[in-house]
C-alpha cells in the first residue's frame, strides 16, 4: 500500500523516527537504524560536533537517512532558538525537533517556553516539529503557531510507560490539521502499534531500542510494530461488543 | 617504531625492549594524552555491556595479568604505580536505578563473572561515606585501580632502562616503501616477518617502512606500530583504507584532594576504600580512591569531535552525580578538571594486530579501557613483533573487521534485503 508520511510537504515511506541517544556503541546504532527502516533520525546538537569524522552524522549519511537536529537539553525558549539557529548552520537544515524540557527529573516539556520558542522559530522560517504533552489544547496551539507536526508524549523520555493517555491522544488526532507524531514513552513494540492504531502519523522513539538487551532485533520489531498498527488503523478495528458473536454463522 | 606514547605504547615498547627488540618510541608529551586523564579503573566486570561480550574477555585477561604486571615494572623501573587490588562497589540510587543493576547483575552472570549483591546496609557498612539513599550494590572484589600517571612515568622508565630509545618528536607520516613481488606472502621470524605478513596484503600497498617526524627527519623501522590514540587515523602516508577507524570520545574528568584543614585534623586521608561506580537516576558516575586521598570523579561521554575543553555542564553533571553518592565530597578541594580524548571504535573494542599495510601493527581503539588492556596489548603486541605469530586473543580485535559500512555482514536474515538495498548508497562512504 503507498502510504507516504507527509510533513512539510516532504515525503518519507518509513513512519518510525529514532532517536540515537544513548546506543553502546556507533556500530549497533547503525545495525539498529538499517533494521528500523527509518529514513528520518534525529540528533542532539549540544551532543556533537558537525565536523568531527566519524560521527553520527556521517553514519546517517553513509545509511542516506536525514538527520533531524532537537534541541535536547534546553529548558528555556532563548536556549532552544539558539540551538535551532547552531543546528540550521551546522547541518544547512531549517527542520528542527523542538524540545523546552521543565526539569530534569521528568522531562517533561514546559508549554509556555515551548509555545514560546515555536513562535519564534516559525518567524524565523524554520519547519518546526515540536515536542509535546498530551494535551490537545497546547497541540492546537502549537498547530495554530505554525508547526508542522504536533508530538505529544505517550509517558515521560526513557520510561517505557508507553501510551499513559489514549484519549487524549485521539483528540489532538481527532482535530490536528498536521501530522501526530507520538513521542516518547514507547517502552516495546506493542506500544508503537497501538500509537498508530489510534492515527497516530509517525511514531518517534530511541530508548526503547538504545537500552534493550538486542537494540538491532528490536529495531526490527518497531518496525513491524509501526507498520502492523498503520495498516490496522487503515482497515479498521471492529466494534467492542459485550457478548461472544460467532465468526461462521451457526448452522440452522 | 612505536608511534604514540601512552600507555599502551609504552606498555609494548617496554615488554618488546625487554625481549631484545631495538625500540624507537615517538611521542613529543608521553602519558599526555588520554592517559591523562584516565581514572585507571581496572574493572572489566562493571563495564560489561551486553554485545561486548569479547571486549568483558579480553579485560578479564588483562586484569588477570596485572598484579604480576604492575609488579615487575614497579621493580624495573623503581617507581611505583599505585596499583591496588581494593575492588569496585557498583551502587544505585533510586528503584529505577536498582533495576538497571539488576539488569546488570544478571548480564554479568551470564559472562560468568562473580560479583556479590549487596543490600543497602551492606554497601554501607562497607563504604561509611555513602549517603543513606542508596538502594543496593553489587561487589566485584578482585577489581584494582592504580594512577595512570603513575603507570605512564614508570613504564617510560622501564623501557629507557630495557633500551627502549624516546624521541620527543611528533609524528607527521608513515613512510612506505614498494614491496617486490617475491616479498609479497613472505614470512620468517623477527621483526621483518613481521613487516610481511599481513595476509593477502595487496602488494600495490607496499610496505611501511619507517615514519617521518615533524621536523622532516626520517627513521626507517622494520615494523611500525601505532598506538595513538585517537590521532592513529590522521597520520599521512597511510594508504586510503589502512587508516584505523578510531575517533575522539571526549571525556571530562575531575581530582578532588583533601583539604590542608583535614590533614592538620588529623582525619584519614581519602573517603573511600575501593572505587564506587553508581548509577544515579539514569546516569553513570565513578569515584575512585588513590592511597595519597585523591579521588578522582568520572567521566562524561561525549562525541564533539577533537574538542577538549572542560565545561560548566560536564563539571555540574559529575559533582551533581558525585555528590548524590557521596555527599562527604564537597568539603574537598576540587583540585583539577580535565578533559581527555578516547581513541572510539565503531565497535568500542580495540584494534590489535597487523593492519593491511604490511609492516603497520595496530594497538589502538582501546576506548576506555586502555589502561586495563595495557598489560594483555603489550604481552601480545610484542610477541607478535618478536615472532611474527598473531595471537588467538585478537580474534574478535582484527583491524580489519571494519568492511566498507555497506558491505558489513549482517547477523539476521530478516533483515539482509534492506541492508541490500540500503547498501547501494553507502559505496564509496569514507569510514
Amino acid at each position: 500500500m503507498d502510504d507516504p508520511l507527509l510533513i512539510a510537504g516532504e515525503s518519507f515511506n518509513s513512519r518510525l523516527i529514532m532517536g540515537t541517544g544513548g546506543m553502546p556503541s556507533l556500530d549497533v546504532l547503525d545495525r539498529a537504524l538499517v533494521a528500523s527502516g527509518t529514513e528520518l533520525t534525529t540528533v542532539a546538537m549540544r551532543r556533537l560536533d558537525p565536523a568531527a569524522a566519524g560521527s553520527v552524522l556521517d553514519l546517517l549519511a553513509a545509511r542516506g537517512i536525514r538527520a533531524l537536529p532537537n534541541t535536547a537539553g534546553c529548558y528555556t525558549a532563548n536556549e532552544a532558538v539558539r540551538v535551532a539557529k547552531l543546528a540550521r548552520e551546522a547541518l544547512g537544515t531549517d527542520w528542527v525537533k523542538l524540545e523546552v524540557i521543565a526539569d530534569e527529573r521528568t522531562l517533561l516539556p514546559d508549554p509556555l517556553e515551548l509555545l514560546t520558542a515555536a513562535e519564534q522559530l516559525v518567524a524565523d522560517g524554520f519547519v518546526v516539529l515540536p515536542y509535546t504533552n498530551d494535551d490537545p489544547v497546547l497541540a492546537r496551539r502549537l498547530e495554530q503557531a505554525g508547526c508542522s507536526a504536533v508530538m505529544p508524549l505517550g509517558s515521560p523520555i526513557g520510561s517505557g510507560l508507553g501510551i499513559r493517555n489514549t484519549h487524549n491522544i485521539e483528540l489532538i488526532v481527532e482535530s490536528a490539521g498536521v501530522p501526530v507524531i507520538l513521542d516518547a514513552g514507547i517502552g516495546t513494540a506493542s506500544d508503537a502499534a497501538i500509537a498508530m492504531e489510534l492515527g497516530c502519523a509517525a511514531v518517534l522513539l530511541a530508548t526503547s531500542v538504545t537500552r534493550a538487551r538486542d537494540p538491532e532485533l528490536m529495531a526490527e520489531a518497531m518496525r513491524l510494530g509501526v507498520a502492523g498498527g498503520r495498516l490496522a488503523y487503515h482497515a479498521g478495528r471492529i466494534t467492542r461488543r459485550r457478548y461472544a458473536q460467532a465468526s461462521s454463522p451457526p448452522a440452522s | 617504531m612505536i608511534v604514540g606514547g601512552g600507555v599502551i605504547g609504552l606498555s609494548i615498547a617496554w615488554r618488546a625492549a625487554q625481549q631484545g627488540m631495538r625500540v624507537v618510541i615517538a611521542d613529543p608529551a608521553p602519558g599526555q594524552g588520554a592517559t591523562h586523564a584516565a581514572a585507571g579503573m581496572l574493572t572489566p566486570i562493571a563495564e560489561a555491556a551486553y554485545a561486548e561480550r569479547e571486549i568483558f574477555a579480553l579485560g578479564q585477561q588483562s586484569l588477570l595479568r596485572y598484579p604480576a604486571f604492575a609488579a615487575e615494572l614497579e621493580q624495573a623501573a623503581g617507581l611505583p604505580t599505585g596499583f591496588r587490588q581494593a575492588g569496585t562497589l557498583q551502587v544505585a540510587y533510586d528503584s529505577d536505578d536498582l533495576a538497571v543493576l539488576e539488569e546488570l547483575r544478571a548480564l554479568q552472570d551470564s559472562f560468568g563473572a562473580a560479583t556479590c549483591q549487596l543490600t543497602a546496609r551492606e554497601c554501607r557498612e562497607a563504604e561509611p561515606m555513602l549517603d543513606p539513599s542508596i538502594r543496593g550494590g553489587l561487589l566485584a572484589s578482585d577489581d584494582g585501580s592504580l594512577d595512570p600517571r603513575l603507570l605512564a612515568t614508570a613504564l617510560l622508565r622501564a623501557a629507557t632502562t630495557a633500551g627502549a630509545w624516546h624521541v620527543p618528536q611528533q609524528v607527521a607520516e608513515i613512510l612506505t616503501e614498494p614491496v617486490t613481488s617475491a616479498e609479497v606472502g613472505a614470512s620468517g621470524p623477527g621483526a621483518a616477518g613481521a613487516g610481511t605478513n599481513a595476509a593477502g596484503a595487496d602488494p600495490g600497498l607496499g610496505r611501511a617502512s619507517g615514519v617521518r617526524f615533524a621536523d622532516g627527519s626520517e627513521l626507517a623501522a622494520p615494523a611500525v606500530v601505532l598506538a595513538a590514540g585517537w590521532e592513529s587515523a590522521g597520520f599521512a602516508g597511510l594508504p586510503a583504507g589502512c587508516a584505523p577507524p578510531v575517533r575522539p570520545v571526549k571525556g571530562q574528568i575531575l581530582r578532588l584532594r583533601s583539604t590542608a584543614t583535614m590533614t592538620a585534623a588529623g582525619l584519614p586521608p581519602g573517603l573511600l576504600r575501593r572505587t564506587v561506580r553508581g548509577i544515579v537516576r539514569g546516569s553513570s558516575v565513578y569515584l575512585v580512591p588513590r592511597e595519597s586521598g585523591e579521588l578522582v570523579v568520572g567521566a562524561t561521554q561525549e562525541e564533539l569531535g577533537a574538542d577538549a575543553t572542560v565545561t560548566a555542564g560536564g563539571v555540574w553533571g559529575l559533582l551533581r552525580d558525585a555528590r548524590a553518592l557521596v555527599p562527604g565530597i564537597t568539603e574537598l578541594a576540587l583540585a583539577e578538571v580535565v578533559a581527555g580524548l578516547r581513541p572510539g571504535t565503531p565497535d568500542n573494542a580495540p584494534l590489535l594486530g597487523p593492519a593491511a599495510l604490511p609492516g603497520l601493527v595496530l594497538a589502538t581503539g582501546h576506548f576506555r579501557a586502555g589502561v586495563l588492556l595495557a598489560p594483555v596489548t603489550a604481552d601480545t603486541i610484542s610477541r607478535y613483533l618478536v615472532t611474527g605469530q598473531s595471537d588467538p586473543l585478537w580474534a574478535a580485535f582484527r583491524p580489519d573487521r571494519f568492511p566498507s559500512a555497506g558491505a558489513r555482514p549482517r547477523q539476521r536474515a530478516a533483515t539482509t534485503q534492506q541492508a541490500a538495498t540500503q547498501g547501494a548508497a553507502t559505496q564509496g562512504a569514507a569510514r
